[in-house]
């Protein structure tokens, strides 16, 4: 059950290998695994959308779509119908090339990302020994899309969400790719397989997963949310803040590019979502040796949603930050924040085994939250107040 | 090809800037944009994100209310005085009601007065329960609290269409009195949703006041002193929360609001914090005023015997009648020549002479603070463009 994938493939390429010359072989392979992540996840997306809409129906105590389909589960379908049969409006003063290039371009590295991605136990499309370098090479490319989108566009809304998209990704991409580099530290390698691997081990317990050490703990959440602001999800979504800029830098875009912007960012998401996984929650590995039986492939969705749950209900309590206070919590408390993290995962492997490392480690990181923490609303005169009444 | 198409696309237009490098961006924010708030226009130019020059147009939703009420009898410009502020039709009545009653000299009945002050205090909860729901919307919150103040509001509007027959145009009092009498059970009716409201505003608190991401955002932003606000005739929670103790329900005693114990809050900052936070507490003091009021109503008439629905010809004279609507100071001006019609009608609306301000609250703050700042005015475009 654990390899039914994998072997599927070998036993379809060996049918074919019957059939067609040798060197069409690596091709052909390599089209199965692009297919097989294109469908997977855009299916992912797909649910993805209406456990959003419902979810957050929930939360904000209403039903959320429920006409189509049973329970309105078929509402993604309807959705994808509309995007493809609404005209596309491209404005008369836009740069038509970039304008029609920008969804293309954000939306091929989304997809690109998942071929180092460890989805289950042999399952993963490339395994690079430098996966992780990778991993954040292609997603970098994002962030161009987007400022073509913005720019191309010719509409003020969609230039100032644009700018703010670009100073905002590039702002999260350093604690982002920050926070990973403990894990890499500790493992000794930049190879994704390996990491999981490196967390298959049962002790006591716990699982060996970075996230039940002190350095993973505060890595892993410091990842999530820089996660969450390279992703522009509430509450770091000013680049499309909608109360101020309308949809900034996708305002002008209707029909099916429009859905394209939807379906990158949903797959940014989900990548970098599958990269925490990756890195802190185990991979594919199983919490408990007495699980082991359930499909690797299986723990890593189940992960993967849980995350995801994660992220709607952040979105349905959050109010959005500001522009100011979000590159603030960038550069005066994340980054701070991860560059201690790294010396705590030095202590945690230097000072040696038992209580003492969880002590050292654990003590540097709380400390360096308490103090940061602090330091974050210090002399803004932020605080709760009371109020008086006339008589 | 049509003409449009082939014409050259326009630049942007920039301005040039008072001082230091750099151009300002003219941004013009509605009329159609998803948060201001109806048919409502803001021209800003910014400096990167920062507003430097802003000015309000209005105008879009002008309808020709005054006009219209000076060619029609006192008693056809009732329910058009619903469709003022489409969320507080009630108070808009009271304050109508008032104004012709004064200019009449029509006496209204205790039972009246104790349903009147009734309805407008409910009309105060659901509109502060919605504009903080609007607020967060503006912020960003993806409508959590808006969905919840709704939630509240809907038992109250379900209130009120048992006892108008409309859920918003309610059109509800008359000229020395009330409509119609309450409907049998409806006291225990509101009693309950007046019991349950308290843990509403705990629930809302517990999930907003303390939020640090709120408090970065509203406090200190949006700041509007007591003299500025005196001096340009805002009124309402706006005035308060600048430290301004005027609330007419203490000034004028209008009704029968002397008999009910409660308090004026005050802020000290004139932030858009001091002014949600006020809301707030102004929601429980509506309660108060509710549970003492619903516990005392007297049986008895519910209209002044005197008062002529047909025919209605009050005697020559002025008058202006004024409440404290939830948005602020709500008046009415009538003169009266001795016909059917007033021979001149003109509104005080809170909502617009609060917007006055907009500008001075919002040079020098962000884009996403003019949002914030605008939600925290509390305006319906139904009032300001008349």
């Amino acid at each position: 059950m654990d390899q039914i994938f994998v072997a599927l493939k070998h036993w379809l390429l060996g049918q074919l290998a019957t059939i067609l010359p040798a060197w069409l072989l690596p091709v052909v392979s390599a089209l199965m695994s692009i297919a097989a992540i294109i469908g997977v996840f855009a299916t992912l997306f797909a649910i993805m959308t209406i456990l959003e809409r419902k979810g957050l129906g929930r939360i904000q105590n209403r039903y959320g779509p429920n006409r189509v389909g049973p329970f309105g589960f078929l509402q993604p379908a309807a959705d994808g119908i509309k995007a493809i049969i609404k005209e596309d409006v491209v404005p008369r003063a836009a740069d038509k090339v970039v304008h029609f290039l920008a969804p293309v371009v954000l939306v091929i590295p989304a997809l690109l990302v998942y071929s180092v991605l460890p989805i289950g136990r042999n399952m993963v499309a490339i395994d690079l020994d430098a996966g992780l370098l990778f991993f954040f090479a292609v997603g970098a490319a994002s962030e161009l899309a987007v400022f073509m989108a913005g720019w191309s566009s010719r509409n003020k809304y969609a230039l100032l969400g644009a700018m703010r998209a670009v100073a905002q990704m590039v702002s999260y991409e350093i604690p982002l790719i920050l926070s990973t580099i403990s894990v890499v530290m500790i493992t000794g390698t930049l190879s994704p397989v390996k990491i999981v691997e490196a967390q298959s081990t049962h002790a006591g317990l716990l699982p060996d997963w970075f996230v039940f050490t002190p350095w993973g703990f505060a890595g892993f959440i410091l990842f999530m949310i820089s996660a969450n602001a390279e992703a522009n999800r509430s509450p770091f979504d000013l680049p499309e803040g909608e109360s101020e800029l309308v949809a900034g830098y996708f305002t002008e875009y209707s029909g099916f590019k429009f859905a394209l912007f939807f379906l990158a960012e949903y797959l940014g998401l989900f990548a970098v979502s599958g990269l925490g996984i990756t890195l802190f929650l185990g991979g594919w590995n199983s919490p408990f040796a007495a699980l082991d039986f359930v499909p690797s492939w299986a723990w890593f969705f189940a992960k993967l949603l849980g995350l995801i749950v994660l992220f709607i209900w952040t979105r349905g309590t959050l109010p959005r930050l500001r522009v100011d206070q979000l590159m603030n919590f960038a550069w005066k408390f994340m980054i701070p924040m991860v560059l201690i993290n790294l010396v705590a995962a030095a202590a945690w492997h230097y000072v040696g085994g038992g209580f003492a490392r969880w002590f050292v480690s654990g003590a540097i990181v709380l400390g360096s939250y308490l103090l940061l923490g602090r330091g974050l609303f210090h002399g803004k005169g932020i605080t709760k107040r009371t109020y008086r009444y006339a008589e | 090809m049509s003409a449009i198409a082939e014409m050259p696309p326009k630049k942007f237009e920039l301005l040039p800037k008072e001082s230091g490098d750099g151009e300002l961006l003219e941004v013009a924010m509605g009329p159609h944009h998803p948060s201001t708030h109806g048919v409502f226009r803001m021209d800003v130019a910014l400096d990167g994100e920062h507003v430097v020059k802003l000015k309000p147009v209005f105008g879009y939703l002008h309808r020709n209310h005054e006009k219209i009420a000076e060619g029609t009898t006192y008693l056809s410009s009732m329910p058009y005085t619903d469709r003022l502020d489409y969320f507080c039709s009630l108070t808009n009545n009271w304050a109508y009601a008032l104004a012709v009653e004064k200019l009449a000299g029509l006496q209204v009945p205790e039972r009246a007065e104790f349903i009147r002050a009734v309805t407008a205090e409910l009309t105060r909860l659901q509109n502060h329960a919605c504009l903080i729901g609007f607020l967060t919307q503006d912020m960003g919150a993806s409508g959590t609290p808006l969905m919840y103040a709704f939630r509240e509001r809907e038992k109250i509007l379900d209130l009120f269409e048992s006892l108008t027959g409309a859920r918003m145009m309610c059109n509800y009092m008359r000229f020395g009195g009330c409509r119609c009498d309450l409907p049998d059970g409806w006291l225990a009716q509101a009693q309950k949703v007046v019991d349950e409201t308290p843990k509403f505003i705990d629930e809302f608190e517990r999930l907003l006041a303390e939020n640090e991401i709120l408090m970065a955002r509203t406090q200190g932003v949006g700041k509007l002193s007591g003299e500025l606000a005196i001096n340009a005739g805002v009124t309402g929670p706006i005035l308060r929360a600048a430290g301004v103790n005027y609330d007419l329900r203490k000034v004028d005693k209008y009704g029968i609001y002397e008999r009910f114990e409660f308090k004026v809050p005050l802020g000290d900052h004139g932030d858009t914090y001091d002014r949600y936070m006020i809301r707030v507490l102004e929601m429980r003091e509506s309660v108060k005023i509710l549970q003492q009021a619903l516990k005392s109503i007297p049986d008895g008439p519910i209209i002044d015997p005197k008062a002529k629905l047909r025919g209605f010809r009050p005697k020559v004279g002025e008058a202006y009648g004024r409440i404290e609507a939830p948005k602020g100071e709500l008046g009415f001006y009538l003169i009266s020549d001795g016909g059917p019609n007033p021979y001149r009608y003109r509104v005080r609306p809170p909502s617009f002479i609060n917007l006055t301000v907009l500008e001075d609250m919002c040079v020098g703050q962000m884009i996403a603070d003019v949002v914030i700042i605008l939600g925290s005015v509390d305006i319906v475009l139904g009032e300001v463009d008349r």
